[in-house]
Parts: C-alpha cells; sequence; structure tokens
C-alpha cells in the first residue's frame, strides 16, 4: 500500500486526512479471500479498489489440457454454492459443439437439479446477507437448516453433498428413483412455508429495511452497459431472464414469471431473490408433475463416457449458457478436433456482476460497502476461477 | 493417527473406588488438557469450498458446539487452531503463513480437504501451493474434496486427542527461547521463495507421483489455432 505523506503546511486544519483501509483477504465478510483496499474520508467511502486473484487456480488452463468429460467435476469447484448449475452451463455447452441430443426425462432432472440449486444458493445468499447486516449467524442456521434438506436429495443423487458432477453430455450420471422424486416433492410442498416464515422476520424488518433501503442503488443504464446479469440486473428493473431470452432445455414448457425490483438498491436485491425463489418452486412444481419415465442418458453418448479419449467433437466453437443463480454462466469452448478443448473461457457472473463494486460504494458509509458487496453475491471460486 | 496415551500416576483403582464416593482425582496434566481440549477456538476465514462446508458443520445439523469448537474467532491472536479450509494459492500462501505467525502459543494446523494438503484436483495449476505443510507444520490433515461435516468432526476429535497426549512439563510452547515463527515466502518470478520451509518440510527423494502415475499425460498448448471457417452454431438470441 502506497503510503501518502501530508506535510503540516498544505492542509487546511479543517480538513480531514483519508485514510487507506485493507479489506481482507482474511475478514469474514468478504466471502472468501477477497480484498478490498477503501479510501474513506472519515466514514465515508471515496475509492474502492477491489484486489482478486487469491483464488485463482488455473480452471481454464488445467481444463485445456484434459479431456472434455474430465473437466466435469472441475465446473462444480468454481461456484461451489450451486454445483448443479455450473455442470448445466457446461453440459450445453459440449452438447452445441458435439450436437448431441439430451433425451426428455434427462431435460426434466436437469431443470429439477438446476432450481434446486437456485434455491440452495439464494437461501444462502440471504443468510450471509443478514449475517454482513449484524445479524450475526442466526439467519444463516435458518437457511442451512433448508439447504441440508436439498443436499440431502443431491447425495442421494449424485452422491456427493457439494460437488455433484451429475451431468454428462447428453443426459445425466444414473436416474432419479420414485423414492428421490417423493422426497423433492415434500421439500418443494414445505419450502414456501419456510420462506413465509423468513420473510415474517425479514421482510418488513425496521432494521433490515433502514438498512438496505436507497444504499448501493445501481441505475438500469449503468447496469446494462456494465453487461450485469442476474438477480443484480433485475432488481434495477430490466427484465432480462436467460431461462426466457434463450429458453434453453426445456424452459419454454414453464409458465413462471420474472421479477423485477424498481430501485435497484440493495433492499430490492434481497427481495427479488425471495420472489424469485418463489418462482422457483413454482417451475419445480410444473417440472415434478410433466416428468415421464424414460431415458436418462442418451444411449449414444454412454459409448463415449467410457473412454472420453475417443470423444472429439468437430472443428467449431459453442458458447452455452444457463441462468445460474448469480447470473449468465457461458462456457465458450474452441475444439479443434482432438479430445482436448482448444481454448475453454468462462464468462463468470460473478466477476463481472463484481465490476460495479466502485459505483455502487462510493459516498456510502464503510458500514454499507460490506452489505453491497454481499448483496452482489459474488463467490470466489467463480470470481478467480 | 496414534498418539502416545498419557500415563496417569494414580491408580486406576483407587480412582474408581474414590468416584464411587462423589470424590473425582485427576493429575494436573488431565485437568489442564482437559481445559484445553474443550475449548478449542478455531479462526474465521474460509479459502474455497470446504468453507462452506466448514460452515455446515457449525451450523445447526453438525453443530461443532457439542466439541467446545464453536467460537470462531476472526483475529488469529485469539484462535487456538486454524482450519485451513481450501486451496492455497501462491499468492494466498504468505498472508497464511503471517496468520499462522500471529497465533499465540499453543497452536495447532488443521488442514481440511484434498487442496489445503498436496494441491489436490489443481495440482497440476501454476498458481496452486502443493501443500500448505511446506511452509507451516500441520497436525491433523483430513482428506476429501470437500470432506463431509463428519469428517471435521472427525478431524476435530484426533486434535483434542493430540492434546491430550501432551504434557503440561514437556509441552514446547512453556521451553525457554522457543519460537514458532516462520518465515513468510515472497513472490518470485517463478513462484515463491523459497519453495519450502526445510524446518517443517523437505522433499521426497523420490517423487511419488511419477511413480504412482507415470508421466502427467500433458499435450501442452497447442500453437496453431483451429480453423473455424465452418461456424457450428450460430449466436443464440
Amino acid at each position: 500500500m502506497d503510503e501518502k505523506t501530508v506535510t503540516v503546511q498544505d492542509t487546511n486544519p479543517m480538513d480531514t486526512e483519508t485514510l487507506e483501509v485493507n479489506f481482507g483477504p482474511q475478514h469474514p465478510s468478504t466471502h472468501g479471500v477477497f480484498r478490498m483496499n477503501i479510501v474513506l474520508d472519515g466514514e465515508t467511502i471515496v475509492s474502492v479498489k477491489p484486489v482478486m486473484g487469491y483464488l485463482h487456480r488455473n480452471h481454464e488452463q488445467i481444463a485445456e489440457n484434459l479431456t472434455y468429460a474430465a473437466v466435469m467435476p472441475y465446473t462444480d469447484r468454481l461456484d461451489y454454492f450451486n454445483s448443479m448449475a455450473n455442470n448445466f452451463g457446461y453440459a450445453l455447452a459440449v452438447e452445441k459443439l458435439a450436437r448431441i441430443e439430451v433425451p426428455e426425462r434427462a431435460q426434466y432432472i436437469r431443470v429439477i437439479m438446476a432450481e434446486l440449486t437456485r434455491l440452495v444458493n439464494h437461501v444462502s445468499v440471504i443468510g450471509f446477507l443478514l449475517n454482513d447486516l449484524g445479524a450475526f449467524f442466526t439467519p444463516v442456521l435458518y437457511a442451512f437448516r433448508e439447504r441440508e434438506k436439498i443436499l440431502d436429495i443431491f447425495e442421494a443423487i449424485s452422491g456427493s453433498r457439494m460437488m455433484c458432477n451429475y451431468f454428462r453430455f447428453g443426459g445425466v450420471k444414473r436416474d432419479v428413483s420414485d423414492a428421490d422424486l417423493e422426497q423433492i416433492r415434500k421439500i418443494v410442498q414445505k419450502f414456501p412455508a419456510f420462506l413465509d416464515e423468513f420473510e415474517a422476520l425479514l421482510t418488513k424488518n425496521e432494521i433490515l429495511c433502514m438498512r438496505c433501503q436507497n444504499v448501493g442503488v445501481l441505475p438500469p443504464d449503468l447496469a446494462v452497459n456494465a453487461s450485469i446479469t442476474g438477480p443484480v440486473l433485475r432488481a434495477s428493473g430490466v427484465n432480462y431472464d436467460i431461462r426466457k431470452v434463450d429458453r434453453y432445455s426445456i424452459y419454454e414448457r414453464f409458465s413462471f414469471r420474472i421479477p423485477l425490483g424498481d430501485k435497484g438498491d440493495v433492499y430490492d436485491r434481497y427481495y427479488v431473490r425471495i420472489l424469485e425463489m418463489r418462482e422457483s418452486v413454482k417451475i419445480l412444481e410444473q417440472a415434478l408433475k410433466g416428468i415421464r419415465p424414460g431415458e436418462f442418458i442418451h444411449p449414444k453418448s454412454t459409448s463415449f463416457l467410457k473412454l472420453p479419449r475417443n470423444f472429439k467433437p468437430p472443428v467449431g466453437e459453442a458458447y452455452g449458457r444457463v441462468e445460474s443463480p448469480k447470473g449468465e454462466l457461458g462456457y465458450y469452448l474452441v475444439s479443434d478436433g482432438t479430445p482436448q478443448p482448444w481454448r475453454y473461457h468462462v464468462r463468470s457472473p460473478s466477476l463481472i456482476n463484481l465490476t460495479v463494486l466502485e459505483d455502487l460504494c462510493v459516498g456510502h458509509k464503510v458500514a454499507d460497502a460490506i452489505i453491497i458487496l454481499g448483496s452482489i453475491d459474488i463467490i470466489l471460486g467463480e470470481l478467480d476461477r | 493417527m496414534a498418539f502416545a496415551k498419557n500415563i496417569s500416576a494414580i491408580d486406576q483403582g483407587i480412582k474408581n473406588e474414590l468416584a464411587q464416593k462423589g470424590i473425582v482425582i485427576a493429575t494436573l496434566n488431565d485437568l489442564y488438557n482437559w481445559g484445553r481440549r474443550s475449548s478449542l477456538w478455531p479462526m474465521q476465514f474460509g479459502l474455497a469450498c470446504c468453507a462452506i462446508e466448514m460452515i455446515a458443520t457449525a451450523c445447526a445439523r453438525y453443530d461443532i458446539a457439542r466439541f467446545g469448537a464453536e467460537l470462531f474467532r476472526p483475529s488469529p491472536r485469539q484462535a487456538d487452531f486454524m482450519i485451513i479450509s481450501g486451496t492455497v494459492t501462491k499468492k494466498m500462501a504468505p498472508l497464511l503463513v503471517r496468520l499462522y505467525n500471529q497465533m499465540p502459543e499453543p497452536k495447532y494446523v488443521l488442514t481440511m480437504g484434498a487442496c489445503a494438503i498436496s494441491g489436490g484436483p489443481f495440482i497440476d495449476g501454476y498458481n496452486v501451493l502443493r501443500g500448505i505443510d511446506r511452509y507451516i507444520p500441520v497436525d491433523v490433515h483430513l482428506p476429501g474434496c470437500p470432506p463431509r461435516p463428519e469428517a471435521l468432526l472427525y478431524g476435530l476429535i484426533q486434535l483434542q486427542k493430540k492434546i491430550d497426549s501432551q504434557e503440561i512439563e514437556k509441552c514446547e510452547w512453556y521451553q525457554k527461547g522457543l519460537k514458532r515463527v516462520y518465515p513468510v515466502p515472497e513472490y518470485g518470478p517463478h513462484g515463491l521463495i523459497p519453495k519450502y520451509n526445510p524446518e517443517v518440510w523437505r522433499p521426497r527423494q523420490e517423487e511419488l507421483r511419477k511413480q504412482r502415475y507415470g508421466q502427467p499425460i500433458l499435450t501442452g498448448k497447442k500453437t496453431k489455432a483451429p480453423h473455424l471457417d465452418v461456424v457450428t452454431t450460430a449466436p443464440s438470441s
């Protein structure tokens, strides 16, 4: 850090000196190993400089030396809260590249899993946001109670709690049993009651309103120009959801609405997430009704899953994108006809959503910077990759 | 992992007899270690994916408070042990050594997950440290990717067993001249300098990785880009 030397002559005694504060990387509220250099005038923020790279794990470089199938477990570790959504995006990209068909039942299973991860992610993010607001750990206990129930499903289906590695090109790894579907139905039925409980404690809470309303306002034109996606964009009132725009997989079969905020402050970002969870529950109910017995993976793709080095997509490029709970998660692949991707790039929503951090924080108090960061919802594994 | 039993000088028969009359006798060692192991304060910081499982362990279902380790301290100066939960990159490693140096004695380190132990799945990365035990001594290694919360609790119990096996007369943090402060590595042009701390860790003579897997299959970067005149997919929307 540069130390500014201020001589006595050129300061007015009434002027205040700016103070440079270093947040993180070891700080409980930076959501991992993120670091911010904040310049403060009194308690007001003058500038914010994010410092990244403390969790740069060379995801892309490692993936370019692996076979296509072997990259799948690495995508779990990008955004470790919602591994299924990461799998989804990567599977879509490779399926576009190699033109693989996905059977009907697999599509339904994929949508169910992706929406369940959205519930996990949003509920945990709201818990951590409240954590940052000073309600230390109590909301997280509620949130993780629900998270554990969904993780039990993931464990029963894929064999792992967090790092599911469940999607395959042309389907999913194994079938979902009727007992598991019944379990998912039970969770989905009870989830609105939990949301009501959560909202009764939080939504009209005066402290929450005072702290969150009119803090970190993101105007819609700035949000669009900075290519912000996900709940952060929709809280600013821009109607853009990849599930509606791109209609990947079978999302056009479900009727659901896109919740939009009108101001774009921290409170809107919180409330959009709550509403999005309610819409996810709607999608889940429809998907659980519509799912029929059938193949869970395309019969052709089982052959190259056994011999992953024989899987050589044709020369070309593909971009697969999904609406991950954080925003647009895109995978760009360039194939040169060998078993390894020639170029592999991840468009991570955490990194791109973070670019407006300074615009949101300047002018607010230092305590607000933490909740603004919490409301953007970054995950360092995806941010630094 | 086996630790030497802390041999109590008191006969077990006498102990049992007195216990029936409501009298409990213990050596100073037992009392001292009981106190230490029953209120271990971990340091609150997460590095990567394993941190989420660490939080889940602290939450209601697994409840690390049953083992006396629920009070996560954000400051290293108040912490008893450090859970290194996640991938240690070369950018983060010097900071971890500094955090370790700031912790008061007695201090313990628990590495959680394959990345912190050896680099794990990211071992081939240019920015990933192949195990934090190159710079600081580690008490408990906890494999898994990520380890389940039960595994973390098991690791904590192992750490408690280690604490139980230590003796107050011989413990090193009351000895004169002990200073468990390790030099902080610096950023160099090709990774960290030094590459490891020889006081703590030395490289193996034979390379196990090569022995077990042979040469890693790395094709290296191809210099020539593929010719993309036939665009397979039109840009969507």
